[in-house]
């Protein structure tokens, strides 16, 4: 009995170290794990925009203390740790759920105790249908799909093939693509897939290109299946236009498959990724330059489009919290909704009680690897 | 014709990477009689510290040298301070062992290096090699050879030379093989060794291929090991054959019925084959002693 | 008093002594994960303990237990609890079914058949969207026995009704393996562990105890996963994840797989061992490592065992 009341007492010592500061504010992310080079530029950023926060005073004289988690990309330890930010850590509000099954985790918490959560995560089903307490700050796989299938669209593509992660980003992602393609007049003539540890695609990308009809061909996923999918692509010589997702829109994509083999590759983008393109009057220039600039100082790489949509989740409270003047609960989450033309590094984002995302389609870019560098699809 | 050429292909191309993985299992094994969990992050070891000490400057050849002594080192050091000091513990024991040396290895390497995918370029470029209106990369050659010769080497060792046999004698009884004067803690402290080396080999073959982040040992470990069951645990053959069969299954079910299940399908004939043959297609009868 | 009194009375004085010592609501969380897990860990010891085999994919049959809270209410319309109750009986037939000829296997082979069951379980679940929704996961009903409790005036939070409704779980699972170790059949078993061929040559049907033994750890396995979705609200293919399966073999080995105290021990530290490693942030996967390796070399029989015979031999 000895050794446990001492391990008690252990427990506790390291659970109440949540420093005294005015506004407490929670995060859980997912730093290891498969999800980690999703979730470690996105821990950074936080970092970063808080240290940067309280040097330069704070909100409204307030300092902000942040209590950051690392949940692995496990769900079930996403939610202990959220029900330890709200009911240790005592937080006002929560960020964070890298992938979606961590967000979906944390959705019931956030809700029970009633304090906004804005997620990172991509999937419709957390702001669809809208529930009271919980934002996001990515554009939503389906915006994803229906951004690359308009570009389709535009070249007269009618007929295409798929290969996609079993990953839940690669597979939420082809749900969602599936369910809009008909609007757009395109067929899917095959559907192929692929695991997140896999070395070789060419037996899929065999079928897709002996499946006759095919225009082009699509490849929702993460990590370093497209890589690998952009390189046996070329390998086989398809030939034809490859469409990659947002989920791989950062410069470690064309180191990883080459240049050589992500030439012509299109794929849906944040401004993040071509701030020197950006027309000068652009909303999101001057955010993307100043996060840019401020990432690669702190941590010397370039931040991806995952950091940024921490970079979003946190100005977006940040504002709340300003424009409310106050550390309850409920009057951030009503601040949140009332966001109003902030631009951030994803789109310019304006909520409504009826959307807790704040932006559409146009927000997305259609960019085009050429020569190793993004450009930008006229 | 030209399509079932391709996924054979594949299935070498995946294949060899597993066989290598698993031919990394069968010394510590045959030494020790430990499945050693952390053969994956050897793997990882040896494609991350290449690449490292690529980007700071070291053409790759002397960048892969460091990182297959370097991970030599680290499997010296799993020896001597995790599994010779749990000598005779059971098996779910050891695996336990192992299983944390493995976590506590991505720990170190993801505090030394980054948690980003990395990847440097093929040793003889990207042109792929035409074989019956088929593909392969160089780079799969690479592996593939690199999976034979050192299957030739493991075999060679274990039956011609006096220390492979060493290592085979203490596996079966370490005070008998004390006793006719082998050195087992030499033994233990070599096998530890030539394993992590190959592991770290591996890593640096198919990094062109797959890319490597400090996380990918535990997917490395499972495959390499069900390759290694598949064989017959402990027999170089038994490794090379069953890592080529797992890759040769997974690209065959991905190209003729479904590449979601493909590898369900692996799993399913590990299965079956072990239903059949209890100690995998090459491996040595067990036997009880009462 | 016999040690399952002992047990089962140490058991319950935790589970309700433990609530005055918390500090915040948190720790009912916390604590309703330790029970679920020790009564996973309970199954766990009925296998590896008292049978001496071993399973790296134990997790498929939480996977399957959680996902039935999932899936039958929505599809067959069962109350959840129910649904649990068939998720055990499915995980148990599965057992069952796959484990005579798994069990023919010893040492690693059996590991890595079990290992590629699991395997199965969890692909079956990522990749059937169409039923399970995929990997991102599915919501679990509401059990809704709080809502009963508050309708006769019991009115406690969601927290609160989950840690006393698993302790009491894990109560009832810790009282029905320990009444399995002192059965004929708990003895038999034990034989078995000791020798599996001495086992046989005094006629103890062996492959018909492992695959007793197999089934019942499954069903408790299966009964953990439902809890855990159950008081989730949500649940992925995570659960039946092969780190999964390892975290549940390590917790009974960790803390002494020969008992049910010593493998509640082990689920107790290893579940509130991420929560105390947040202070030590990024070097929290290189202690949870070394904290498993240690253990394992250090104290072998696991870590109740070593501690009790370190105080019993300061008493001499």
């Amino acid at each position: 009995m000895k050794t446990l009341t001492a391990l008690a007492s252990f427990v506790a010592l390291g659970l109440t170290t949540a420093a005294q500061a005015d506004i407490k504010i929670g995060a859980t992310v997912s730093e290891t794990g498969p999800a980690a080079f999703l979730g470690d530029p996105e821990a950074k950023t936080l970092k970063m925009m808080v240290e940067k926060l309280n040097a330069a005073g704070g909100i409204n004289g307030e300092e902000i203390a942040l209590t950051l988690y690392d949940d692995g990309g496990d769900p079930n330890k996403a939610r202990t740790f959220a029900t330890r930010l709200v009911e240790d850590d005592e937080v006002v509000a929560i960020i964070g759920g890298t992938t979606t099954g961590t967000s979906m985790s944390i959705i019931p918490v956030a809700e029970d105790a009633e304090i906004p959560f804005i997620s990172l995560a991509g999937a419709i089903e957390i702001i669809d249908p809208v529930k009271e307490w919980v934002f996001k700050t990515p554009h939503t796989d389906r915006m994803a799909c229906q951004k690359l299938f308009e570009d389709m669209k535009a070249r007269g593509i009618t007929k295409i093939g798929m290969i996609s992660g079993t990953d839940g980003f690669g597979a939420s992602m082809r749900k969602q693509c599936l369910e809009v393609v008909g609007d757009y007049g395109i067929e899917v003539l095959a559907d192929e897939s692929y695991g997140p540890t896999d070395a070789d695609m060419t037996p899929q990308l065999t079928n897709i290109k002996n499946t006759a009809g095919i225009e082009a061909v699509l490849n929702p996923g993460f990590g370093q299946g497209p890589s690998i999918v952009t390189r046996n692509y070329q390998q086989l010589a398809v030939g034809l236009p490859l469409y990659q997702s947002h989920g791989v829109a950062s410069k470690g994509f064309i180191d990883l498959a080459g240049p050589e083999a992500a030439e012509g590759v299109r794929l849906p983008g944040t401004a993040l990724l071509i701030g020197s393109l950006l027309a000068a009057d652009d909303a999101q220039k001057p955010v993307v330059d100043a996060y840019v600039t401020e990432y690669t100082a702190a941590y010397g790489e370039a931040p991806s489009t995952f950091g940024g949509y921490a970079h979003d989740a946190f100005a977006i409270l940040v504002d709340a919290l300003t424009r409310a003047g106050s550390t309850k609960p409920s009057d951030i989450r009503d601040a949140i909704e009332a966001t109003s033309s902030l631009a951030g590094t994803t789109g310019v984002v304006t909520m409504t009680p009826e959307d807790h995302l704040g932006f559409d389609l146009s927000a997305f870019r259609m960019l085009e690897i050429k020569n190793g560098e993004w450009t930008l699809v006229p | 014709m030209a399509e079932l050429m391709q996924f054979l292909l594949s299935g070498v191309t995946v294949g060899a990477v597993y066989a290598l993985v698993a031919l990394g299992f069968t010394i510590i094994y045959n030494a020790s009689d430990v499945v050693n969990f952390a053969q994956g992050e050897f793997v990882m070891l040896g494609g991350m510290i290449t690449v490292f000490a690529h980007m700071a400057g070291l053409p790759i050849p002397l960048a892969a040298l460091i990182a297959i002594a370097g991970t030599a080192a680290m499997g010296v050091a799993l020896n001597k301070l995790a599994i010779e000091p749990a000598r005779g513990a059971p098996v779910v024991s050891l695996i336990i062992i192992t299983i944390g040396a493995s976590i506590f290895i991505q720990g170190v390497a993801q505090l030394v290096f980054d948690k980003q995918l990395h990847r440097f370029p093929a040793f003889s470029g990207d042109t792929p090699i035409s074989i019956f209106g088929a593909t392969i990369l160089p780079q799969s050659l690479w592996v593939l050879a690199g999976a034979i010769v050192v299957f030739v080497g493991l075999w060679a060792f274990f039956t011609k030379t006096l220390t492979g046999r060493a290592v085979l004698a203490t596996s079966n009884n370490r005070l008998a093989a004390q006793l006719v004067g082998i050195n087992t803690n030499w033994v233990m402290t070599l096998s530890f060794a030539l394993s992590a080396a190959i592991g770290a080999l591996a890593g640096v073959l198919v990094t062109p291929i797959t890319n490597i982040s400090y996380g990918v040992g535990i997917a490395y470990a499972l495959k390499g090991f069900a390759a290694a069951m598949l064989g017959g645990m402990g027999v170089p053959l038994g490794a090379l054959v069953g890592g080529i069969l797992l890759g040769l299954i997974e690209a065959l079910t991905a190209g003729y019925l479904s590449s979601v299940y493909k590898d369900a399908a692996a799993f399913v004939v590990i299965l079956i084959v072990l239903f059949v043959m209890p100690s995998g297609i090459f491996g040595r009868k067990s036997t009880d002693r009462v | 008093m016999t040690t399952k009194r002992v047990t089962l009375l140490i058991l319950a004085i935790i589970v309700i002594a433990s609530p005055f010592f918390f500090p915040s609501n948190f720790y009912y969380r916390v604590g309703s994960l330790i029970f679920v897990n020790g009564l996973a860990v309970t199954g766990m010891v009925i296998l590896i303990g008292y049978a001496g085999q071993i399973s790296l994919g134990h997790a498929g049959f939480a996977g399957i237990g959680g996902y039935a809270c999932a899936l039958a209410p929505v599809h067959l319309g069962l109350h959840p609890g129910l649904a649990a109750i068939l998720g055990a009986a499915i995980s148990g037939a599965l057992a069952w079914a796959v484990g005579r000829p798994i069990l023919r296997l010893k040492g690693y082979y059996l590991a890595v058949a079990t290992l590629g069951l699991g395997i199965l379980v969890s692909m079956v679940l990522a990749n059937e969207a169409w039923l399970t929704r995929g990997p991102d996961g599915i919501e679990v009903p509401d059990l809704g026995l709080n809502d009963v409790l508050e309708f006769v005036g019991i009115d406690i939070s969601n927290a609160q009704f989950w840690y006393f409704f698993s302790g009491l779980a894990l109560v009832i699972g810790a009282w029905i393996a320990l009444n399995l170790y002192d059965s004929p059949t708990g003895r038999a078993l034990r034989a078995l562990h000791g020798s599996e061929i001495a086992a046989r040559t005094v006629g103890i049907d062996v492959a018909r105890l492992k695959l007793q033994a197999f089934v019942i750890s499954a069903v408790y396995a299966s009964i953990a996963g439902s809890l855990l979705a159950l008081q989730n609200k949500f649940i992925t293919p995570e659960v039946a994840g092969f780190m999964h399966s390892i975290e549940m073999v390590t917790m009974a080995v960790l803390g002494g797989v020969g008992s049910v105290l010593g493998a509640f021990f082990g689920a107790a530290i290893l579940t509130t061992l991420p929560q105390v490693l947040t202070v030590f942030q990024e070097y929290e996967q290189i202690l949870l490592g070394l904290v498993m390796m240690l253990c394992m070399i250090f104290m072998r029989e696991g870590l109740l065992p070593s501690i009790l015979r370190a105080l019993r031999g300061k008493d001499k």
